[in-house]
């Protein structure tokens, strides 16, 4: 019965998990690596951490909440392009270039925070998203309209088949005139803007402000998710419901006569240990787009 | 004639590798000073802080004061380590994100050492080793994860670095006066000595490091297994075909990085200010960072050594620059620029392609 009421907190913390993982799964399915999802997330949650308290601050209402989501998502597709052009353009090596972002992401967060409200954490808003009649946050419809929008968009258009025939074998799609560099492109910035939007989702649901644990390695869980679900939306949903479901298990556990005496570390290590396990056990299988995370270099056979 | 100058200096450093780190650290240093002047703060403050934490400064009654310089070195040696680790595989191939769930392994081991078991004389000595035991093993696991089931180094040692960490929480939980952040205090018996510079933190570890930067060289230069790295590292197919067990090069290079990484985490741990054991809350970072070390010192020892310095300088200038009213975050900037103009790094390979080409469309059509 208990869980029952509990189900929207699990669900509010799974939805920015999600987003980010349909955004990883468009650019591995573009034949790019991101693990700057994290790092991402931390721009767009202290962008919409930002403008939301300022814009509250200056009695914009509720319509900001919206705006500071939108702001967050675009400049996490803003810093993507430096991953975009590092990695599509200069053929520069994909984890150097998302470990750069990561590190950037950490220091220029807080570095703003000081910057415009002193302190090493931006300025606490008064009233984040509220639940709605079911009890359900916004961010729950809009980690769904993602998933449903990212699965028709990668499987149901043109768009998607030729970027996913940019992440399988570049050099045929690039024979069949699919300008590779364009979608390889579209697919790390999607990345870039959805891991921005979830960023924001943390923020105006799960906390009042931003500090530099605020995503606290979501963005890697994500990660985790896209290959533990094997690339497909489906797949990638069911990963992000199980690791956001033992996420979310850690911070309610406390209200189950049953589990209150295990610790939320348990849960917490469980989504890295599940993952690490399947890879293990999917080893020699390779579901894993063919050209994930290796340049593409016209010309060259 | 101007112009050919002009050329061979670009050549130049097209060429060297050490100048192009040197590059991009400036060009890290420049842009983040364009991001304090665009904030309308004074960047001479910055290099201020940057420069005290290099050479001291003069007591207020005449002398000098070296306690910034001890300090700045004792924050060099995880840089140093952790860049170690970071650099030995990658000089097999391999990218290892995880000296951060290995320094924190090596941290939690000793920290186990000095709270489990009674005082004894010279058991930080046994502290060091476990740490060293510890990330040993958690990269090792990584290496064979990676040579038997070719599992992705990327991903499973981000993993690792996670599981690492909640895993140290539910160990340090149970250790001797365990509250919400920190277990009871340490025993004098595992603290390191002090050395040199007795009012910073600057410490005996300082010789384990130096051992390390040594070892690293001379594995990797002078001896067999250093050979069979190498060889791995250029071209794994070709190393198996000449006999070379690449499993075992794999594997005893994450081992040998975790070792580095854990080590660097029982220093910290045992030469801190704070003499209390620490329930981590979140990263130290000092594993992050020595991938940035690694990748400025382009893997070789001395580079390591050098940048692991920079980045020492950096993290102890940060106290001086909150006390200047900047915000110390700038130097986490600077190090991310740096990561990421290092990226952009492989940009050059294709400039040089781009300028060999045209040299030798003007070569032909002078010749014509």
């Amino acid at each position: 019965m208990n869980i029952i009421h509990q189900i929207p907190t699990i669900l509010m913390i799974i939805a920015p998990i999600l987003i980010t993982a349909i955004g990883g799964m468009f650019t591995e399915r573009s034949g790019v690596v991101n693990i700057a999802l994290e790092g991402l997330m931390g721009l767009g949650a202290c962008t919409t951490a930002c403008c939301y308290t300022l814009m509250e601050g200056a009695g914009y209402g509720r319509y900001s909440l919206v705006i500071a989501l939108l702001f967050g998502a675009f400049i996490g597709c803003l810093f993507s392009v430096i991953h975009a052009t590092a990695a599509i353009d200069l053929k520069a090596d994909q984890t150097i270039s998302g470990t750069g972002i990561n590190l950037l992401a950490d220091g220029l967060t807080i570095f703003i925070a000081q910057i415009l409200f002193h302190s090493d954490r931006t300025r606490e808003y008064k009233l984040g998203m509220l639940p709605d009649k079911l009890g359900l946050y916004p961010t729950v419809y809009i980690s769904l309209m993602v998933v449903i929008i990212g699965w028709y968009v990668l499987f149901k258009t043109p768009f998607g088949m030729h970027l996913r025939a940019c992440g399988e074998h570049p050099a045929a799609a690039d024979s069949v005139g699919i300008n590779v560099r364009k979608m390889r492109y579209a697919g790390v910035l999607i990345s870039g803007a959805l891991a921005g939007l979830s960023g924001g989702c943390i923020v105006l649901t799960q906390t009042i402000q931003y500090t530099s644990g605020t995503i606290g390695g979501r963005g890697f869980i994500a990660l985790a998710a896209v290959s533990f679900g094997r690339w497909t939306p489906l797949g990638v949903t069911g990963a992000a419901i199980l690791f956001g479901g033992m996420q979310a298990m850690g911070v309610i556990a406390t209200s189950f006569p049953f589990l209150s005496h295990i610790q939320s570390e348990y849960f917490n290590i469980l989504p890295y240990a599940v993952t690490l396990i399947a890879l293990i056990l999917t080893s020699g299988r390779d579901y894993a787009p063919q050209a994930n995370g290796i340049p593409y270099e016209k010309g060259a056979s | 004639m101007q112009n050919e100058n002009n050329d061979s200096f670009v050549d130049r450093i097209l060429e060297s590798e050490v100048m192009t780190s040197i590059l991009v650290v400036i060009l890290g240093f420049l842009c983040g000073t364009l991001i304090i002047i665009a904030v309308g703060k004074n960047p001479s403050d910055m290099f201020g802080s940057i420069f005290d934490s290099m050479i001291g400064i003069p007591k207020r009654k005449g002398g000098w004061n070296y306690r910034y310089i001890g300090e700045t070195l004792a924050y060099s040696m995880p840089f140093i380590l952790c860049g170690l680790s970071m650099g030995l595989p990658a000089r097999v191939g391999l990218f290892n994100i995880g000296a951060e769930g290995q320094y924190i392994m090596g941290m939690t081991a000793a920290q186990s050492v000095a709270l489990w078991m009674s005082p004894f004389g010279g058991q930080w000595i046994l502290c060091l080793l476990v740490a060293v035991l510890a990330g040993a093993i958690w990269g090792g696991i990584v290496g064979v994860l990676k040579a038997k089931y070719n599992v992705s180094e990327v991903v499973a040692t981000i993993m690792m670095n996670y599981i690492a960490l909640y895993g140290s929480r539910l160990i340090c939980f149970t250790q001797p006066g365990a509250t919400t952040y920190n277990t009871a205090a340490l025993p004098q018996t595992v603290l390191l000595d002090k050395f040199l510079i007795k009012t910073s933190n600057f410490n005996i570890g300082v010789f384990f490091v130096l051992i390390a930067v040594l070892s690293y060289w001379f594995v990797m230069n002078k001896t067999r297994l250093g050979y069979m790295m190498r060889a791995t590292g250029y071209n794994k197919n070709t190393a198996k075909c000449c006999g070379i067990s690449t499993i075992k090069s794999i594997t005893t290079s994450m081992a040998m990085a975790g070792a580095f990484a854990g080590l660097a985490g029982a220093l910290v741990l045992l030469g801190g200010a704070f003499p209390i054991g620490r329930i981590i809350t979140g990263m130290d970072n000092y594993g992050f960072m020595g991938i940035a070390v690694s990748l400025v010192g382009n893997n070789t020892a001395i580079g390591n050594l050098l940048a692991g310095l920079l980045f020492g300088v950096l993290k102890q200038s940060q106290s001086l620059m909150q006390g200047r009213n900047i915000p110390k975050e700038i130097t986490y900037i600077i190090q991310g620029l740096i990561v990421i103009f290092i990226s952009l790094r492989s940009g050059l390979v294709l400039y040089k392609q781009y300028r060999n080409k045209k040299k030798l469309k003007k070569e032909v059509l002078a010749n014509k």
